[in-house]
Parts: structure tokens; C-alpha cells; sequence
């Protein structure tokens, strides 16, 4: 197989699906000309034009807004959000319009629209520019919300993502544009609503999405030395969301650590707690750990920054307290 | 007639209050014209007449609260005026029922309003829970896994000590019972049942007198094996006149200080005895199987305050009368004292429970588990006994022994019996045996 | 092509009952297209009105917003709508529904939350919908569905489709962000001739109970398109011929060009602004009344006597009309409620099922 980075793999869903469909734009700001801030775009301009690849105004709003308005007309959009944390700006838009018009309007109209971009924080951005979504809008029925973590989901899950007769919330991690990994050949949709088991094991299930999916390989890696055997599963989809794979798995090793960046309140590992304490409580052998990101805004500065993130010191102690071991 | 209702004026009235009437029944009104004031949750206005007529009824007091939708009151020709309307009560007619389906908030007041402003339907009370008992009264802490494989496995998690946090008992604690390694734990049977009895038995006077915990302990342990151990009893007469010359002869004979043998004594080394001449008596019966003894350690039940506890006497096949009475006497008074060791009454292989000196004709006892048989000893009576043809004065002694027909069947037993009654009859054995 | 731009500031937009933008129109209409626009518009009238009875009775919940007034806008407009046009409002959203071909009884079913309801029971009042006659909702949030509407236009002008979209916004949004967002993209991408959209602003005086001149410094909202060079003209919206005569002339120069077009209409509500607004503290009955005398109805009326049609034929429409609309009330209250089972369906286009959620 190929090796591609994150960023390629992301673009290539989107070209090929361009070639193959010409009702598939992009919008969003600065993607075409300067090529996308993080790159993503870069080079469609010149493959596809400035009539598919269009370059928006400053204004969520307006464009998400446009987005919704095209897809109900039949097109198959794909919103760049430079930054999650500009979505706010085009949440009425997300919540109001997308996520419900398919329901009020008694299934007359639906709204197959990608909206896409960097989710998550960790390279010092602050308050405002330091958000990780998915519970956010997880919460909302109509919508679809996704989050993979290799190159080959990102490609799969992207075309599954534009051919999805509806409105996709698409979590790109970020921090992990240029990471490298294999991706098939050929045209390939991973579907929504199944998890991952990136690393088998026994002993304890570590649940995580996004990148603290790697990070739990790491910790998953350091517990092998010392003989405990973690089985890690990459969510992959919020919403449609993977409960038997979760329970399968805890119902085999008696112990679930969720890891997530975002705050703890009504988060998605709350949301995994609380699936597992319904669909498995009679296999628990100690309560299900969250390990999430501290309730604060994101500090600027680097050191309370990292703190305020979950970390795999953190997770090792989360996992040592499920399996009862003396702290270290 | 035209009805007048009570108007929906916001998007969450559901009810009003009419105020005061501004027209009366029989006054000329022009569609428009206001009729009555009306006061909602969040403003007093008019209700207009809704069309030109006279007002032929007012269907509701000053003071009334409305759901909305409801007449208030009629508009009608000047004749009709103090006519019955076609419906007469001031509520919806059961024909709106079905177009108030939706609006549910609608129909529910106009319903209440119907049986005479009663308040809402009364709620179904729920059934009261359970109330889970601890015999202990301390929250036996176990994780849910724990929970499920001590069912599973029937772990008596009251025995287990838990190294979790707080003393949760976690699935390494149990792990050695669950693959076998160990046996379980058993369940002394959940205490759970017992308080809720009591409860539903107690009369409706009297005290409830506290339970010692040894008597609650006695109590499961005998429920439980009176429930689920097969009893079968065979009883028999030992003639005791040999053995009471005997006791008279050797008490006289070991003097003041020597200390006295007593018909108790008797009864164990003769036990005792029969159950080496008879070893499948001296089992027990333990997970679905039989364990022999090795060795010979007869119990005997001793009433104490507060219950009943059975020191045992080991080895009482090998002692010497002497040893045993004196034993016996030891354990017996340490035993009322509270003073005995528990490795002096954990254990033994078979019991001997003798009402005796309390002047009984016989009895039966529940076996001691997991032992397979327990003997019932009674009083020493005289009695016409028939020896070699002829009626004589006898003293007779009622022995029943219970027996667990898992471990044992009717013959040995009686066999183990005419063993005991041998020794017991010809007590020359038990003094050189 | 010329239009006429008229920027003129207003004075009290509330109480000048539109007359600066009043002039004779020049189009001339046949008896029988007269007749037609007076039938379309007595239906909308009588029922707005059983909607207000259906909901002081209690049968029809939630909010409630009557279009009463401004009848002569939507049925103006709308005559120059061509199939595949596509047609996006926000709440007060009946008469456009009703116009477009839905029939009185499944949206008075729609309001009376039945089953057989124009969106199956789950819109409502504020979301009507009917894709295949066009018409694209029906939404509650003000501002909201704009930006809809210009995606829209650059839909139909990206697939050549040679439709329009005619989209519909009231004076209470205009001030918000969402009109001057999709505003400027409507005319950034109407320059490259992707945007056929004509916005038609619906100024009813109130958004809600503020009026113009105390939501905004420029009270010509038609000049605030001038920001993002969309052309412009008002038109006296309680005249339904001249706002026929607006909407034909704007229709086509929008469908040739591609680029966006803005009418303000300006009308007036004459009840209240929704059912539940019944002090109407924000106006004086003087001002009602005065607009009162220009309702559209009896403007038409006019023009209808003035052509020779006898006040019996008039009464006749309304007596038929009346009919149509006790007949879709009885077809809504003995309609049956939605399955209970429909209560999860249309969540997801796709298989998704909303208990895959979780």
C-alpha cells in the first residue's frame, strides 16, 4: 500500500470525489488562491477552478448558511472550517438548518453537506482558538459526526463523508496533518458507526478518538512492559456511534479508561461511561475512568497548556487505578 | 346559540380566570363588544363577544378559572335568553375530544374540570423496594463482575476480604475460587430472607426480643440444614442398668477428688467407639461430595446463654473415660463462661446432642453440617423391661440418630446404633477399649 | 437593463401607509387575472382567520403567525414564479405554502399537528414545506434561512437550471448578521452571474413589536442592499397589480443576469404579530386603522368593481372560499395524529436509525 500523510490522504478523498462528481464544491476561506491554511486545499484551485473551489469571504455564517441552501439543491458542498473554533459563528446554521431541515420538513429535503477542518488544540493557540467539538455536536440528532486518526480513515471516512445523503460534522485532528500511515489504492469508504480496535489486549479497554488515539498506543505500548495487556479502540465515529464493540470489549476485560482532549462535562466519554455501566455493569470490575482536559480555557502559556491536557502520565494512572494496582 | 369561550391568548395559557361579567344574561351585544374581563398568567383583558346577539346564558362565576377553549358563556336570539344551552355542563363537549387529541394540554383540564375540579388523577404508587439487609449491618462492597461471579459460583462474598478501595472485594480476590483452585466460600444463606420474615410474622403484640448474633448464626445454619439436608432418624432403647452400676461402681471408686463420670461420658466414648467399628457414620458431606475423617472428634451441643455452641472432643475414640469426662467437663463449663478457643468448637466430625438431665422420652435433633449424622440422647428411665421371659424393672435410654441420606442409608445406620447400645449395655468395653 | 432605484430616506415609516413608494401601476391585468389574484388572496384571508380561531380554541399550538395585510406580496410575487423556481421564507409562512399549491387542508392539518399535515405533523406552523411545488420552507429563526436562499440561487446557477429563487425576509432581519453575510455573498458571487436570487423584503413596519425607525438609524431598507451592490427598488406592497408589475420585471431581469435583485415591499400586518400578542402596546389603533383603509383586499376589491364585476360575483368568491376553508378545518379536526412511530423517523436521510446514536 501507499504511504500517505494525513494531509494527502484528506485532499485525494476530496479531488477524486471532485473528478468523479461534479456536484461536489468546496467553500471555505482562503482554500483556494493561498492553497489552505493548513494546506489541505492546496493545488485544487488550479485542478478544479475558482467555481468549484471557492475562496469565501470572513462570514461562517453566510457561507455554511450558502452551503446548506446548495446541498438542498442538490449539490454535495464540502465547508472548510479553517478552525472548529470559527464554527460557533455558523452554529445556527449547523444546528438550526442542517441538522433539523430533513426532520421539519417531513423528509421532503436533505441536506448532504461536509463540513470539515482541524479539531482540537495543543500547539499553544489560547482560549478561543482551542476547542474539540464532537460532544458539542454529538449532541445534536440530524447531524453525523466523525473523527479518524489514520490516513487510511481519513480517506475512507471522506468519501463516505460526501456521499452521505446527510449532514457530516468531519473532526480533523490537526496536530496530525503530516503523520504518516498506509493507504489502499482505489476508490474505498470506511463506514460510520464502527470503531477500531487499533491494538488488541486483556486486561484493560482504553477508548479514544482523534489523536488520543496515539497517544493510547503509547500508553498501551508502556503497560506491555510491565505485563498488562490494554486493548485500545479508536471510536473513528461519534454519531452513528459503536456501542458493541465497546461493550465486546469490556465485557472481556472487566475495565474501561476513556480518553478524550475535550472538557469532562457531558462529554463523549461520559457518554462511554454511561453506555457501559447500562450494557455491561454485571462485567465491571472497577469503575470506567475519564481522563479528559481540564476545565479551564486553554491557557496560553506552554506548561499550563500540556497540564491542562490529558497526558499519558495521566492515563497510566487512570489504567492503574481500574486494575487496582498500587500507585507509582 | 353561539358559545363565547374561554380564549387561548399566549402560547403556553392553558387556563384563565374570569374576573367579572360586564353583561348579563339577557343584554343586547354587538360582535366585538367586551363581555367579561378575564385575567391570564401574565395580563387582565376583555373577552369580546363573537357575534351580535343577546347574551342568553353566562356559564361560569366570577372567580372561576377556565381551562381555555371552554364556553364561558352563550350568544343567542332574545328569546333563547336563560335557555339551557344545547350542552348544559360549562365544559367541552366529548365531540371535541378527538380534535383536542393533539393538544393535550387543552383536553386534560377540560377533563379535570368535568369530575368537579378534582385534582389530578391520583398517582399509581409505586410499590415500596425491598429492603436489602446485611446480617452484619456493614455495606458489603463488591464490584458488579464480583457480584455476578459470586452467583455464579455460589462465593459466599461475605467471607471474602477485598482489596479494592474501601475493601471492595474486586475479580482478583475471587479469582482462586472461580477457577477451582479453592473451594468456595459457602453461602451461609442470605440473611436477607430471615429480618422480612420475622417482620411478616410478628404479631400484631408483644416485643420483638433482639437476636444474639450466635443465635442468628444458629439459626441460619440449622434453616439451612434442616432445608437441604435430606434428614431420614432411626431411633432404638439402650438398657442402661448395666451402665448406671457402672458409673455408680467407678465414681465410688475414683473417690471424692477423682472427679465423677458422668452418662454423658458414656454416650460419647460409646459414640465414639461405634463410629471407629463404623467408619462410614464419621463423614461429611461437602460440595455434592463425601469426605471421610481421619480422625474421631465428637461434638457435643452445649446450651449457653444467647444459643448453642458444640465444643468437640478430639479423638474421643483413642480417650480414656477419665480424659473425655474430664474434657468434657472443661469444655462444657468454658463454653457457659465463653472462654473456648474457636479451634475447639471449628470443626468436629460428628455430634451428640443429650437432653438427658431435662427429662425427656426422646427427640430429634438437625444434623450439625456438613457432619452426616447427629445422635439425640435421652433421659435414663425406669421402665418394664422383658429379659429372658420375664418382666423386670429396666433403665431404658431413647437414642435417635439423624442422619444425612445423601452420606448414609437406614441399615448402616442401624448398624452404627446396635454398636452403640453394645458398648452402652456392656460398659466393660468402654473401660478397656 | 434600467431599473428604478429609489433611496429616498422615509420619514415615520409607521404611519406613512407606504405612500412614497405609491404610484399607479402600468400594467394592465385582464378581469379574469384580477378575479384569480382576488380568490388566491380571500383564501389566504379567511384562513388566517380560522387559523386565529383554531388557536384561541386551543386546537393549534405553539406560535402562531398570521399573514394578514400582506396578502398582496406573496400573491404578487408569486405570480411570476415558474415551476423549479425555488421559494425559501421564514414563519409567517402560510400564504406562501398555500400560493404555491399546497392545499388548505394539509396545512391547516399541518397546524392542527394530524398526520395528514402538509410536513407529516412535524413543522408546524413555522416550517411548512413542499419540495415538489417549489416551495423550500418555513423556518423560525429570524435571519436564519437567508443564507439558504443565496446557496440556492448559486445552485440553479451552477447547474444552469434557468430557475430563480425568490427569497423572502422580513424588516426584523435585516439588522441581523445573517441578511449582511449572505447579502454579500449573493452579490460578490451574483458578479460571476451565480447568484439568481431575488430578495424580496417584506417591510410589515415591526419586527415583532420594535419598529423600523427604532431598530435602525437608515429606515430605507432597500438601501441597505447598496452595501453589497444588489439593485433595488420599494414597491407599494398593499397594491397587488403593482407588485405584480415589480415582481415580472424583477423575475426576468434576475432569471437573464444571474445576478440578485431586491424589491421592498412595504405592507403592513394588520393583526398582531403572532396570535399570542394581543396588547400590541407597540402601535396605536389609529395607525391600524389608517392602515386598515388600504388593505390590500379592499384595494383589489376596488379595482375589481372599477373593471365591472358586480359585488355579487365577489361575494360569491368569498362564500366559496369560506367553504374551502370549513372544509379544510373539518378535514384537520377529524384527521388522525401522527403513528407514534413517526416520531423517529426523517432524522436521517440515510438507514441511520436515531437509536444508532448510541
Amino acid at each position: 500500500m501507499p504511504v500517505m500523510t494525513y494531509r494527502d490522504a484528506l485532499r485525494a478523498a476530496m479531488a477524486e470525489e471532485m473528478e468523479r462528481d461534479e456536484q461536489v464544491v468546496l467553500l471555505g476561506e482562503d482554500i483556494g488562491v493561498y492553497g489552505g491554511t493548513h494546506l489541505v486545499t492546496n493545488g485544487l484551485i488550479d485542478q478544479f477552478g475558482p467555481r468549484r473551489v471557492i475562496d469565501t469571504p470572513i462570514s461562517e455564517n453566510g457561507f455554511t448558511g450558502a452551503a446548506i441552501g446548495m446541498a438542498m439543491a442538490g449539490m454535495r458542498p464540502i465547508v472548510e472550517m479553517m478552525t472548529w473554533n470559527f464554527s460557533f459563528q455558523a452554529a445556527d446554521q449547523i444546528i438550526q438548518n442542517a441538522a433539523k431541515i430533513h426532520y421539519f420538513s417531513g423528509g421532503q429535503v436533505h441536506v448532504p453537506l461536509v463540513i470539515r477542518g482541524p479539531n482540537g488544540g495543543g500547539v499553544q493557540l489560547s482560549a478561543q482558538h482551542t476547542h474539540s467539538l464532537e460532544g458539542f455536536y454529538g449532541h445534536f440528532p440530524g447531524l453525523k459526526v466523525v473523527s479518524p486518526v489514520t490516513p487510511e480513515d481519513v480517506k475512507g471516512m471522506m468519501l463516505a463523508s460526501i456521499r452521505d445523503p446527510d449532514p457530516v460534522i468531519f473532526l480533523e485532528a490537526g496536530a496530525l496533518y503530516g503523520t504518516k500511515g498506509d493507504v489502499p489504492e482505489g476508490d474505498y469508504t470506511v463506514e460510520f458507526g464502527k470503531a477500531r480496535i487499533a491494538r488488541e489486549g486483556s486486561d484493560v479497554t482504553l477508548v479514544a478518538y482523534g489523536r488520543q488515539v496515539n497517544m493510547l498506543l503509547r500508553v498501551a505500548d508502556d503497560l506491555d512492559k510491565e505485563g498488562v495487556q490494554a486493548e485500545v479502540i479508536d471510536l473513528r465515529s461519534i454519531r452513528p456511534f459503536d456501542t458493541e464493540t465497546i461493550i465486546t470489549s469490556v465485557k472481556k476485560t472487566n475495565r474501561a479508561v476513556v480518553v478524550q482532549e475535550q472538557w469532562r462535562w457531558f462529554s463523549v466519554a461520559s457518554e462511554v461511561a454511561a453506555l457501559i455501566q447500562e450494557h455491561a455493569f454485571d462485567y465491571l470490575d472497577a469503575p470506567v475512568e475519564r481522563v479528559s482536559g481540564a476545565e479551564v480555557p486553554a491557557p496560553y502559556a506552554r506548561n499550563l497548556e500540556v497540564a491542562g491536557f490529558p497526558s499519558e502520565e495521566q492515563i497510566l494512572e487512570a489504567v492503574r487505578r481500574v486494575l487496582y494496582q498500587e500507585s507509582r | 346559540m353561539a358559545e363565547v369561550i374561554m380564549p387561548k391568548m399566549g402560547d403556553a395559557m392553558e387556563e384563565g380566570t374570569l374576573l367579572k361579567w360586564l353583561k348579563s344574561p339577557g343584554d343586547e351585544v354587538a360582535e366585538g363588544d367586551p363581555i367579561a374581563e378575564i385575567e391570564t398568567d401574565k395580563v387582565t383583558l376583555e373577552i369580546e363577544a363573537s357575534e351580535s346577539g343577546y347574551l342568553t346564558n353566562t356559564l361560569v362565576e366570577e372567580g372561576a378559572i377556565v381551562p381555555i377553549g371552554t364556553a364561558v358563556a352563550t350568544i343567542g336570539a332574545q328569546d333563547e335568553v336563560g335557555q339551557a344551552p344545547a350542552a348544559a355542563a360549562p365544559v367541552a363537549e366529548p365531540d371535541e375530544a378527538p380534535a383536542a387529541e393533539p393538544a393535550a394540554t387543552a383536553a386534560e383540564p377540560v377533563a379535570a374540570a368535568a369530575t368537579n375540579g378534582a385534582s389530578a388523577p391520583a398517582a399509581v404508587q409505586a410499590a415500596p423496594p425491598e429492603p436489602v439487609v446485611r446480617a452484619d449491618g456493614e455495606r458489603l462492597r463488591a464490584s458488579p463482575l464480583v457480584k455476578r461471579l459470586a452467583t455464579e459460583h455460589n462465593i459466599d462474598l461475605n467471607q471474602v476480604a477485598g482489596t479494592g478501595p474501601g475493601g471492595r472485594i474486586v475479580k482478583a480476590d475471587i479469582a482462586v475460587y472461580v477457577s477451582g483452585e479453592k473451594p468456595a466460600p459457602q453461602a451461609a444463606e442470605a440473611p436477607k430472607t430471615a429480618p422480612s420474615k420475622a417482620e411478616a410474622a410478628a404479631p400484631a403484640t408483644g416485643t420483638v426480643v433482639e437476636m444474639s448474633r450466635m443465635k442468628q448464626r444458629t439459626g441460619e445454619r440449622m434453616a439451612e440444614a434442616k432445608r437441604d439436608i435430606p434428614h431420614f432418624y432411626v431411633s432404638t432403647s439402650v438398657d442402661m442398668t448395666a451402665a448406671m452400676a457402672f458409673r455408680t461402681d467407678t465414681n465410688a471408686a475414683l473417690g471424692e477428688d477423682g472427679g465423677k463420670i458422668s452418662v454423658n461420658d458414656l454416650v460419647i466414648k460409646a459414640a465414639a467407639l461405634a463410629l471407629r467399628d463404623n467408619p462410614t457414620i464419621n463423614r461429611s458431606y461437602v460440595n455434592d461430595q463425601l469426605l471421610q475423617h481421619d480422625s474421631i472428634d465428637v461434638n457435643m451441643a452445649v446450651a449457653v446463654d444467647g444459643g448453642l455452641i458444640a465444643p468437640f472432643i478430639p479423638n474421643a475414640d483413642q480417650k480414656s473415660l477419665g480424659a473425655i469426662s474430664k474434657l468434657a467437663k472443661d469444655l462444657g463449663r468454658r463454653a457457659r463462661e465463653g472462654g473456648l478457643k474457636p479451634e475447639e468448637y471449628q470443626g468436629g466430625t460428628f455430634t451428640i446432642s443429650n437432653l438427658g438431665m431435662f427429662d425427656v422420652d426422646e427427640f430429634v435433633a438437625v444434623i450439625n453440617p456438613p457432619q452426616a449424622a447427629i445422635l439425640a440422647v435421652a433421659s435414663v428411665r425406669e421402665t418394664p423391661v422383658v429379659r429372658d421371659g420375664e418382666i423386670g424393672v429396666g433403665q431404658l435410654m431413647q437414642l435417635t440418630l439423624a442422619a444425612d441420606h445423601r452420606a448414609l442409608d437406614g441399615a448402616e445406620v442401624a448398624v452404627y446404633l446396635q454398636s452403640v447400645k453394645r458398648y452402652l449395655e456392656n460398659p466393660m468395653l468402654l473401660a478397656i477399649s | 437593463m434600467a431599473t428604478t432605484k429609489r433611496t429616498a430616506r422615509r420619514g415615520k415609516t409607521g404611519n406613512d401607509a407606504g405612500t412614497d413608494s405609491r404610484k399607479e401601476p402600468q400594467v394592465q391585468l385582464e378581469t379574469e387575472e384580477l378575479i384569480s389574484l382576488y380568490q388566491k388572496m380571500v383564501e389566504i384571508r379567511l384562513f388566517e382567520d380560522a387559523c386565529q380561531r383554531g388557536f384561541r380554541q386551543g386546537k393549534i399550538g405553539g406560535y402562531l403567525h398570521l399573514y394578514i395585510g400582506q396578502e398582496a406580496v406573496a400573491t404578487g410575487f408569486l405570480e411570476s414564479h415558474r415551476s423549479g423556481d425555488r421559494i425559501i421564507t421564514a414563519y409567517r409562512d402560510h400564504a406562501h405554502a398555500l400560493l404555491l399549491g399546497a392545499t388548505p387542508r394539509q396545512i391547516m392539518a399541518e397546524l392542527y399537528g394530524k398526520g395528514t399535515g402538509l410536513v407529516k405533523g412535524k413543522g408546524g406552523s413555522m416550517h411548512l414545506f413542499d419540495a415538489e411545488n417549489d416551495f423550500y420552507g418555513g423556518y423560525g429563526i429570524v435571519g436564519g434561512h437567508i443564507p439558504l436562499g443565496v446557496g440556492m440561487a448559486f445552485a440553479a446557477a451552477y447547474n444552469k437550471e434557468d430557475s430563480i429563487v425568490q427569497l423572502y425576509l422580513g424588516d426584523g432581519a435585516i439588522n441581523n448578521g445573517a441578511f449582511h453575510e449572505a447579502a454579500n455573498l449573493s452579490g460578490l458571487w451574483g458578479q460571476d452571474g451565480l447568484n439568481p436570487c431575488l430578495w424580496i423584503l417584506e417591510n410589515n413596519q415591526y419586527g415583532m413589536g420594535t419598529s423600523v425607525e427604532r431598530a435602525t438609524a437608515n429606515t430605507n431598507l432597500a438601501s441597505k442592499f447598496d452595501a453589497y451592490g444588489i439593485e433595488h427598488e420599494q414597491v407599494d406592497g398593499m397594491d397587488v397589480v403593482a407588485v405584480i408589475e415589480s415582481a415580472r420585471r424583477a423575475s426576468e431581469r434576475v432569471r437573464e443576469s444571474g445576478t440578485p435583485f431586491a424589491v421592498e415591499a412595504l405592507t403592513y400586518r394588520i393583526v398582531p404579530h403572532g396570535a399570542a400578542d394581543f396588547l400590541e402596546r407597540y402601535r396605536t389603533k389609529e395607525e391600524v386603522k389608517k392602515w386598515r383603509e388600504r388593505d390590500p383586499i379592499g384595494l383589489l376589491e376596488q379595482r375589481l368593481e372599477d373593471a365591472g364585476v358586480e359585488e355579487i360575483a365577489i361575494a360569491k368568491i368569498r362564500e366559496e372560499k369560506q367553504d374551502i376553508v370549513a372544509d379544510a378545518v373539518k378535514f384537520a379536526e377529524e384527521s388522525p395524529v401522527p403513528e407514534l412511530s413517526e416520531l423517529t423517523t426523517d432524522v436521517y436521510a440515510s438507514e441511520m436509525h436515531v437509536a444508532d446514536a448510541g
